[in-house]
């Protein structure tokens, strides 16, 4: 099937090779990385993640997001989700290859990477999360191409292939769970070390993920000519207004906790990412812009899907571009601040800030590129079989 | 697909999930570490028994010998407000005997073992009032070994791990440097390589007796276990000569030195509250 | 098959090209490098030939035994002198260049152990 891939107009290769030279660059970046060390980027013993982690631990999210589609289509069989379902599954394997490049991008020793393997730990969360990532990545490839390659033939899918599909539900829940366990299982770290992590993950998972897949439909719309269906857009958006409004729920709980309870610990993260922390007559608020843009882009993602004047506009651009608040929104906020945040403040209760270096930006810039690349390539594929059915 | 075989299907895959899951990798989760010498660590641990009862008694995992150690270390402040520059000389003993590159780049920085100050160390201490000698003299502060390693338990490869002695020691040979282990610790007390040690050290004044480290692993200090391995005291503690600044022993043997010191002392440990069950103890 | 003959002709240049070295050189192997050997000592910890094929296992158990299993003694004997399992502090005693000793088939051989990384080679 791969020779779908290989057949597009000019947009199409223009797009490529535009990402292209973004993942050339990003290589580039990676060599020098590479051959100096991760002293090229902007972490510190005191904020030792930086973008690397942080944009695994989103994509980890949208991955699983994709479970939202699959979920509805074969455990309650809903037809109209049938034509999207594998726009879910590609989405999750892109996602997966990234959050896997991110996490080798991050290593000191990438080439002693098997000794996770090697030298197994089933004590460390790292470890399941390897498994978690990589089983649900195989059983995405797995179902994802024996499914679309039914459907070209024009039969049924084998049977025993069902078996991996269910089997990827909670496989898809596990590994955003597994991820948020590297967090909340940390002494120490007061911002990271709360229960509600991983269902709060999980929600904006499941709104992020969807988010995106809404947007790109909309694009292939307009530029694939791929109908995803009214009913299926519209039974999305239902589903990503609810987790979103679920997931900011969660964040205000962690406020409740923290401030309620007036336990330092629990609020300085938070004030930190929000309102600035003042040490030492010094106030320390890097990250409070993108905060304030993860809040108001999600007032405004939540209003443009909800509000029946734009979510059912015709010109749905408006849809659209709520659905792109939403991502970009979350991203901002498990993407940028969840992570870099809970190293605010240190274990010694030092402020140390964390701006990620050129070098690094073009490396997290790249690996994007290459998400996007598969993803278009997959997609091109997907859509070229149902081009091919409908003919 | 008829309904029914659906169902099944559906309960398949979940009790299949279940088998995989398996009681007897949670049993190891729970045990905090992997079988072998974990089981041995908790055997010895003094502190943790009267703790932590329940982590106490049968180990199905225990099986490798035991030396019934646990190293730990007192540190005096008194001595150290006594003679200003004891702090300062430790420091160096201990980074120019283990070849701590010294990086004036705040962001490369590496360190094993430093001064600060007294609410950084006991950040779970009240710290209002405090009377001019705590607010004045800094505090030396260096990896806790703790009986209940957090970073041990994080570590995907067990390049970090806690030997027979109770040291918490790092392989280097091993370290993936995913540093898991830094995020985990609750005290801060490790470094990651950056980038080449070597550019900050000088390699004509190193000590040919001791590595040095490469780009891309984490570090920290190690209790001189290559000292007190062929019956030497740490760096720090010879740098303290006879002032008994630093007391340095055995936490599980009664009559050691350190069990004498801290029975006639009060003493107390760096956020006792999260369970770490740190061997380094502090006379204020 | 389709396209047999292709096939065939681009594995034939394939198996040519990956061996090229061995045609190049006309089956040498080139000059056996010479090591200098220690003044100090006339026996190693281990018989030559057997510290030839497995000195990097010996030292990976060394590593083992000393990091991770603690047994620091100076269990290793040569003739009834005991020393220290130490790459640095008795392997590297005797043989005090690397240059003239470890490189030498190292480089010979083609293989880049890290261990310098780390450990500190004599000043030569």
């Amino acid at each position: 099937m791969f020779e779908k891939a290989l057949k597009g107009n000019s947009y199409y290769w223009m797009w490529l090779a535009f990402l292209g030279a973004l993942m050339s660059i990003a290589a580039i970046c990676y060599l020098r990385q590479y051959n100096y060390g991760l002293g090229l980027t902007g972490m510190s013993r005191d904020v030792s993640w930086g973008l690397y982690i942080s944009q695994f631990t989103f994509l980890v999210g949208v991955a699983a997001g994709g479970v939202m589609l699959v979920l509805p289509y074969y455990i309650h069989d809903y037809k109209a989700f049938g034509k999207i379902t594998i726009l879910g599954e590609f989405l999750a394997i892109a996602a997966l290859l990234m959050c896997l490049t991110f996490i080798v991008a991050d290593l000191g020793q990438p080439l002693r990477m098997l000794n996770v393997i090697i030298h197994a730990q089933p004590g460390s969360m790292l470890f399941y999360d390897m498994i978690v990532l990589n089983g649900y990545l195989f059983l995405n490839i797995l179902c994802g191409w024996v499914i679309l390659t039914s459907e070209r033939k024009g039969i049924h899918p084998p049977k025993w292939i069902y078996f991996f599909v269910y089997l990827s539900i909670p496989f898809a829940v596990s590994i955003h769970t597994v991820t948020a366990m590297l967090y909340c299982g940390l002494p120490g770290r007061h911002f990271w070390l709360s229960a509600i992590v991983a269902p709060r993950f999980l929600a904006s998972a499941f709104a992020a993920g969807p988010a995106l897949i809404v947007v790109v439909a909309l694009i292939l719309r307009r530029v694939a000519n791929f109908d995803a269906g009214k009913e299926a857009i519209n039974k999305m958006v239902t589903i990503i207004i609810y987790a979103a409004l679920i997931n900011v729920f969660f964040v205000g709980l962690e406020f409740f906790v923290g401030f309620y309870s007036n336990i330092p610990g629990h609020k300085h993260t938070l004030q930190y990412l929000f309102f600035g922390l003042e040490h030492h007559g010094h106030i320390y608020n890097n990250l409070v812009p993108f905060m304030k843009a993860f809040v108001l882009l999600f007032v405004v993602g939540i209003g443009l899907i909800s509000l029946p004047y734009t979510r059912y506009n015709k010109n749905d651009i408006w849809l659209g571009l709520g659905c792109a608040a939403i991502f970009i929104s979350f991203w901002l906020d498990k993407g940028v601040g969840f992570v870099l945040g809970g190293f605010v403040p240190t274990p010694l209760e030092e402020v140390v800030e964390y701006y990620p270096a050129a070098n690094e930006i073009f490396i997290t810039i790249g690996i994007w590129a290459m998400g996007a690349f598969i993803l278009t390539v997959l997609y091109k594929i997907a859509i070229s079989v149902e081009h091919e059915i409908e003919a | 697909m008829d309904k029914k075989r659906r169902d099944f299907l559906k309960i398949a895959g979940v009790s299949t999930l279940a088998g995989l899951g398996g009681t007897s990798v949670i049993g190891q989760m729970l045990s905090g570490s992997t079988p072998a010498e974990a089981g041995a660590a908790k055997e010895v641990s003094g502190h943790g028994n009267e703790h932590a009862p329940a982590a106490h008694g049968s180990n199905p995992h225990g099986s490798v010998a035991k030396s019934g150690k646990r190293l730990g270390m007192v540190i005096d402040l008194r001595k150290f407000r006594e003679n200003p520059h004891l702090g300062e000389k430790v420091v160096e003993a201990c980074h120019s005997t283990h070849n701590v590159p010294d990086f004036p780049n705040k962001k490369d920085e590496i360190k094993w073992t430093w001064l600060t100050e007294y609410e950084k160390a006991f950040t779970e201490h009240s710290h209002y009032y405090k009377d001019h000698s705590t607010l004045d003299h800094e505090v030396l502060v260096m990896c806790n070994h703790c009986d209940n390693p957090p970073c041990v338990r994080a570590c995907p490869t067990r390049a970090t791990f806690k030997n027979k002695e109770g040291i918490v020691a790092m392989d280097y040979h091993r370290c993936i440097g995913c540093r898991f282990c830094m995020a985990a610790c609750p005290y801060g007390m490790r470094s990651f390589n950056w980038r080449d040690p070597r550019a900050g050290l000088d390699m004509n004044t190193i000590n040919t007796r001791f590595p040095t480290r490469m780009r891309g692993v984490v570090e920290k200090c190690n209790f001189c276990a290559e000292r007190v391995g062929i019956g030497k005291q740490p760096a720090c503690v010879e740098a303290c000569g006879s002032s008994k600044a630093l007391v340095f022993g055995n936490l599980n043997d009664p009559n050691s030195e350190i069990r004498k010191v801290l029975k006639a002392n009060y003493t107390i440990q760096r956020k006792p509250s999260l369970g770490t069950h740190p061997s380094v103890f502090y006379i204020v | 098959m389709y396209d047999g003959g292709k096939i065939i002709t681009g594995l034939i240049l394939f198996v040519l090209l990956v061996t090229f070295p061995i045609w190049y050189n006309h089956g040498n192997a080139g000059a056996v490098p010479k090591v200098e050997l220690p003044k100090v000592a006339k026996e190693c910890v281990l018989p030559a030939s057997e510290m030839r094929t497995s000195h990097m296992q010996l030292l990976n158990e060394w590593r083992d035994k000393v990091l991770r299993t603690g047994d620091r003694s100076f269990d290793v004997k040569i003739g009834d002198k005991e020393y220290q399992k130490s790459l640095m502090n008795t392997c590297m005693q005797c043989h005090i260049s690397k240059k003239k000793f470890c490189d030498k088939c190292h480089s010979y051989a083609s293989v880049k152990p890290y261990c310098w990384d780390c450990h500190v080679a004599p000043v030569e």
